[in-house]
Formats: C-alpha cells, sequence, structure tokens
C-alpha cells in the first residue's frame, strides 16, 4: 500500500524531462508575478530593500499582516478625477491615466497600421517564386536581427528640426521653417510602426504561405474578379495569421518604453515610462509595482485570447 | 504560383522596403561624416571608427554584452529544445496547456513587467539569503546564494535574458519538429533504440540547422536587451545597449552611427551566408532523396 502510495511521487522519465523546463519558468517568469503582486501592497521606505515587509513578527510571536492600499488609491484617485472634473483639467492631474491611455491608443494605433502595411508585403512575398521569396524574407529579417535600440536611434536623425526630412525639403524651398517632428506622437507612432512592422509581416507570411493557390486559381476559373476573391477566400482564411501578428505587436507595443522615451522625449508619456520612473527615479517600488499589477490585468484578456487561439490552430493542424 | 508580381506591386514592395531600410541607410550614410553635428555633412572621414575603437568604455560593454549573450543563448538552447519537445512529441498532459503558454508568453510579454518581476524576485532572494554586505555569509548554501544574488550583474541579466530567449528557441524547435519525418525515429525504437539515444542519434542531427538558426536568434536578442537589462543590471555592468541607450540620452553621436553600421555589416553577411548555407543543405537533402527514390 505504503509502495504504491510511494511510486506515484517517483517521477517516470518524461515527467523529469517536463519538469527542467517547466521548473524554471514557474521560478522565474511565474513566481516574480507574486513578489510584485505582494510588493505592491506595502509601503516605500529609505532602507535596503525600499519597501516594507508585509508580515511582521512581533516580540510575543504576534503575527501582523499590513496591506498598503495607497498604490492603488493612487490610480482609483485619478478615475475620480475624470468622474467629477472637467477632462481638460482631470488630464494634468491624472499622470498614470493619461499614460496608460497613451500607451494603449498608440499601440492601438501602431497595430493598425502595421496591418495595412505588413499585409500586402507579407502576401507578395508568399505569393512570389522561391528564389525571389528567400531574397524578400531576407530583407524582412535584416532590420529584424538589428539592434532595436540603433534602429530606434536611426528616425531621431531623421525626424529631428535640424535632421534629414527637414534638411532635405527645406533645401527644395517646400519649407522655410523646420517643421517639428520629433518629440510628438507622430514620432512615437512612427517609430512604432517601424520597430513592429516586421512582427507583424512574419506571422502573416507564415499563414499566407500555407494558402493552398488551387482555391484562388478555382475562383478565377469560375469569374470572380481579384478583389472579391481576396474578400471572400484569402482573407477569411488567413484570420488566425493576423489574429496572431496583431497581438504579437499590440501586447509588447502597450508596454512599450525604450520609444516613447527615446522619441517622445518627455512629450509622450507611456505607462512603462512611468514604471521605470517610479522604480527608478521615485524609489517607489510599491507604487512601481502596482502600476504593473494594472497593466498586467488589462493584457490579461488579450495574452489568454492569443494562447486559446494559437492552441485550437495546433489542434486543427495536427 | 511563380507568376511575376505586376507593377502596382512591385512598386508598393519597394516602397515597402524603402520605409524599412532608409533609416538604416541614413545611419551608414552619416557615420562617415567628418562633422560632429550627425545630420550636417561636413565631409567623408572615418574619424568616428577610429574613436569607437579606442573608446575603453564601449569595448567593455561589448565584451560583456557578448559574454551574456553567449550564456544566455547556450542555456536558452538546452532549455528551449527540451520545451519544444515537450509541447510537439508529449502531447496532452496535467498541465500541459499551462506548460505551452508559459513558454511563449515571455515573446509579448511586455519587458518593462519581466524586467520589474524578475528585479523583485532578486532582490527577495537577497535578503532570503540575508546578502547584505554587513555579515559575511556563512555555509556553502548561504554562499553560494550570495554568490549568486547578492549582487546584481552577470548571473541575474542571464537569468532574465535566458527566460526570453527561451520561447523563441521553444517555438523555432516545436514547428520544425513537428514538419519533420519521424520514420527514422520510428525505426530507431523498433531497433530497441532507447527514447534518450534516439533524441542524441537521430533527432538532433536532423533538426541542428533549427537549432543553430534559434541559437543564432537567442544569441542576438540577448545582445540587442535594453529594457530587461536596465532592471536586472548592477553597478560595474553596463551591457552593450545600455551604453548606447544612454550615449543616445546624451544627443546624437556620430560614434553610434559607427556602431550602427559595424553592426549592420554584422548582421547582413550573417544572415545571408546562413541563408545560402541552409539553402545549399535543403537542395543537397532534396538530391539525396530522389537519388534514393530512383535506386530504389
Amino acid at each position: 500500500m505504503m509502495k504504491r502510495w510511494l511510486a506515484r511521487f517517483v517521477p517516470k522519465g518524461r515527467t523529469t524531462v517536463t519538469a527542467i523546463p517547466y521548473s524554471w519558468l514557474l521560478v522565474f517568469f511565474v513566481l516574480p508575478f507574486f513578489f510584485v503582486l505582494k510588493i505592491s501592497f506595502s509601503e516605500p521606505t529609505i532602507a535596503k530593500p525600499p519597501y516594507t515587509p508585509l508580515v511582521q513578527v512581533t516580540e510575543d510571536t504576534k503575527v501582523t499582516v499590513s496591506l498598503n492600499p495607497a498604490p492603488y488609491r493612487t490610480l482609483t484617485r485619478e478615475v475620480d478625477e475624470f468622474a467629477t472634473k472637467p477632462w481638460t483639467e482631470a488630464r494634468q492631474d491624472s499622470q498614470y491615466l493619461v499614460a496608460y491611455w497613451n500607451a494603449i491608443k498608440l499601440a492601438l494605433l501602431t497595430t493598425i497600421l502595421t496591418l495595412l502595411i505588413g499585409y500586402p508585403i507579407a502576401y507578395n512575398i508568399a505569393r512570389s517564386d522561391d528564389s525571389t521569396r528567400n531574397t524578400l524574407l531576407m530583407l524582412v529579417m535584416i532590420p529584424f536581427w538589428t539592434s532595436f535600440l540603433l534602429r530606434v536611434y536611426a528616425w531621431i536623425g531623421i525626424l529631428k528640426d535640424n535632421g534629414v526630412i527637414n534638411n532635405i525639403l527645406m533645401s527644395l524651398g517646400v519649407i522655410h521653417e523646420p517643421i517639428s517632428m520629433l518629440y510628438t506622437p507622430f514620432s512615437v507612432l512612427l517609430g512604432m510602426v517601424y520597430n513592429y512592422l516586421p512582427f507583424m509581416i512574419l506571422p502573416l507570411y507564415a499563414n499566407l504561405v500555407k494558402l493552398d493557390g488551387r482555391l484562388l486559381e478555382a475562383a478565377e476559373d469560375l469569374g470572380s474578379k481579384p478583389w472579391p476573391t481576396f474578400f471572400q477566400i484569402t482573407l477569411p482564411l488567413s484570420r488566425a495569421g493576423i489574429i496572431a501578428g496583431s497581438m504579437m505587436v499590440f501586447i509588447p507595443a502597450v508596454g512599450e518604453y525604450v520609444i516613447p522615451s527615446l522619441l517622445g522625449g518627455g512629450e509622450v508619456v507611456f505607462i512603462g515610462n512611468k514604471l521605470w520612473e517610479d522604480y527608478g527615479v521615485n524609489l517607489n517600488w510599491p507604487q512601481a509595482s502596482a502600476v504593473a499589477v494594472v497593466m498586467l490585468a488589462l493584457l490579461c484578456g488579450p495574452i489568454i485570447w492569443l494562447h486559446r487561439f494559437e492552441q485550437r490552430r495546433k489542434e486543427q493542424e495536427q | 504560383m511563380s507568376q511575376r508580381m505586376p507593377l502596382s506591386n512591385r512598386l508598393y514592395m519597394g516602397l515597402g522596403f524603402f520605409f524599412l531600410y532608409a533609416p538604416i541607410v541614413s545611419l551608414i550614410v552619416y557615420s562617415f561624416n567628418t562633422s560632429r553635428l550627425v545630420t550636417v555633412w561636413g565631409g567623408f572621414s572615418m574619424h568616428w571608427y577610429d574613436k569607437l575603437i579606442h573608446d575603453d568604455d564601449l569595448l567593455h560593454a561589448v565584451g560583456l554584452s557578448f559574454k551574456i549573450a553567449f550564456l544566455s543563448a547556450t542555456l536558452a538552447l538546452v532549455l528551449g529544445t527540451i520545451a519544444g519537445l515537450v509541447m510537439a512529441r508529449f502531447g496532452r498532459f496535467k498541465g500541459s496547456s499551462l506548460f505551452a503558454g508559459l513558454v511563449t508568453a515571455p515573446m509579448v510579454m511586455p519587458e518593462v513587467i519581466c524586467g520589474l518581476s524578475l528585479l523583485l524576485l532578486f532582490v527577495a532572494l537577497q535578503t532570503g539569503f540575508g546578502c547584505t554586505g554587513d555579515v559575511p555569509p556563512t555555509g556553502w548554501f548561504v554562499q553560494a546564494g550570495c554568490a549568486a544574488f547578492g549582487e546584481r550583474g552577470v548571473i541575474t541579466i542571464w537569468i532574465g535574458h535566458t527566460t526570453l530567449c527561451l520561447a523563441y528557441v521553444a517555438v523555432m524547435v516545436q514547428s520544425r519538429l513537428r514538419e519533420m519525418d519521424r520514420s527514422l525515429e520510428e525505426a530507431a525504437m523498433n531497433l530497441g533504440c532507447t527514447p534518450f539515444k534516439v533524441f542524441f542519434v537521430i533527432t538532433i542531427p536532423v533538426i541542428s540547422q533549427a537549432l543553430l538558426a534559434s541559437w543564432l536568434l537567442s544569441f542576438t536578442l540577448s545582445l540587442d536587451d535594453y529594457v530587461l537589462t536596465a532592471f536586472l543590471s548592477g553597478p560595474g555592468s553596463t551591457t552593450m545597449p545600455m551604453w548606447i541607450f544612454s550615449s543616445i540620452k546624451l544627443g546624437l553621436s556620430p560614434e553610434v552611427n559607427a556602431l550602427a553600421t559595424i553592426v549592420v555589416a554584422i548582421v547582413t553577411v550573417l544572415v545571408v551566408v546562413s541563408n545560402r548555407l541552409m539553402i545549399s543543405a535543403q537542395r543537397k537533402r532534396e538530391r539525396a532523396i530522389q537519388a534514393a527514390l530512383a535506386e530504389g
């Protein structure tokens, strides 16, 4: 009886193999989130580490748990601001809410624009013959493998007041005063679309290249025009690629830190920047943790949706 | 299928690639600029390259980045290959959906969240081991813990980068394993080979190209990462992206352009060469299959 009970706990080969990456991910990916959750309820202090412990054991072995809701209050107070005051006034006092809104709004715009720009590129790559396809894919990959920071940096030189675009336009006599493009929502959006474009093209390509060309030929033989064929056959069949690509762009874009801080220059602040500011500058780790918890809660929906979708797709393929 | 692209599509593709490459080309052009003002042309010079290779801070940062990238790519390759194998071959088991979710989540999870959460874990470990610096650690367990987590640096960055790269390796390995012809493995099993041996003698050689590609991708991802590194690095562990970021924050610097040009050159050569190798290997394989079929 005892032996059989024990045998249940002796791992089999497969279990051991699975346990290696599984435990790594549980320790270094899942467990840390609980620390974020925990510290979001503590108080900042000037100490090392700069937060108070939640559970305190006093001398007479009394255990006291103190949850500090202040980091979340900061966020809910801003919601109240919007509920009570006029929007223009509330905006000024609601840095976190505005930062969340900026991040979501620009991430959404980035997703739409990368989809509109990337779809035709992915489609054309998938439709071209083998050797061209390989070269084109390589051309998409090279910027993707090049340093992300350097690609963002490139846009500063292009967009700034005495940058490439303004220099060209001024020397052509189109404009006489430089146009301010850097440190605006436009420059942040441009940088995001540029950097996330390969993340959209590659999943779309992977999907479109599997599309059965005979379906399109059949449609053509039956007299369908190119555009109706596209909307009735190609587009519905590439739904999986569109969803995967969009989520691959949208989810990380919401948490973007580098692009708004280099191309937004303090004018366009994302929630990632606020988190970094609370962590690094204000040394308010509980506040940074609360910001992260709320961000994760907002992204939970899209992440789970993407996961479910991918799982279903894989099952169908098998 | 192999029809020529219509003119309008070619034009669109041209514009698309212009958008992708124009910024990179402008970076390269201005790296040869004499003028300190990055975007005002003052004549051709290699001055910034010369300055670059004599910048000790940068050279140190590049060395550190390469070391971390090598360590991360290697560990991620081992863990990611196992994870890919589990996802492709083990079918459904208790917690398999959670496992697949956990493996791929680091690919999309915003890096500020991963960075902050891992940092808080390391800080908790640091206080847990009691390595505050006042008392020297005693006992091998505490000493090992403090050696790893007492100060943030190479080890903490290594762990963070490995978790990120593991996801990419697992996905690439998984998709390669799914399209792989399993008859070889089955034949070996039928002849009495243990699963363990089959994996090392048959599976790994067959998917070796995917393994190499995922190692290279992991290496560049680690070499390139700024946000995770910024959270997980300590004093004295400045990596190349951190050097680049602070240089950009200080204002445009032609040195950064020069560095960018070198990076682009290396990446282009690597991608083109590995692509050529992959194509020739595939052709060879196809020829071998045809030859085998013709004989049979």
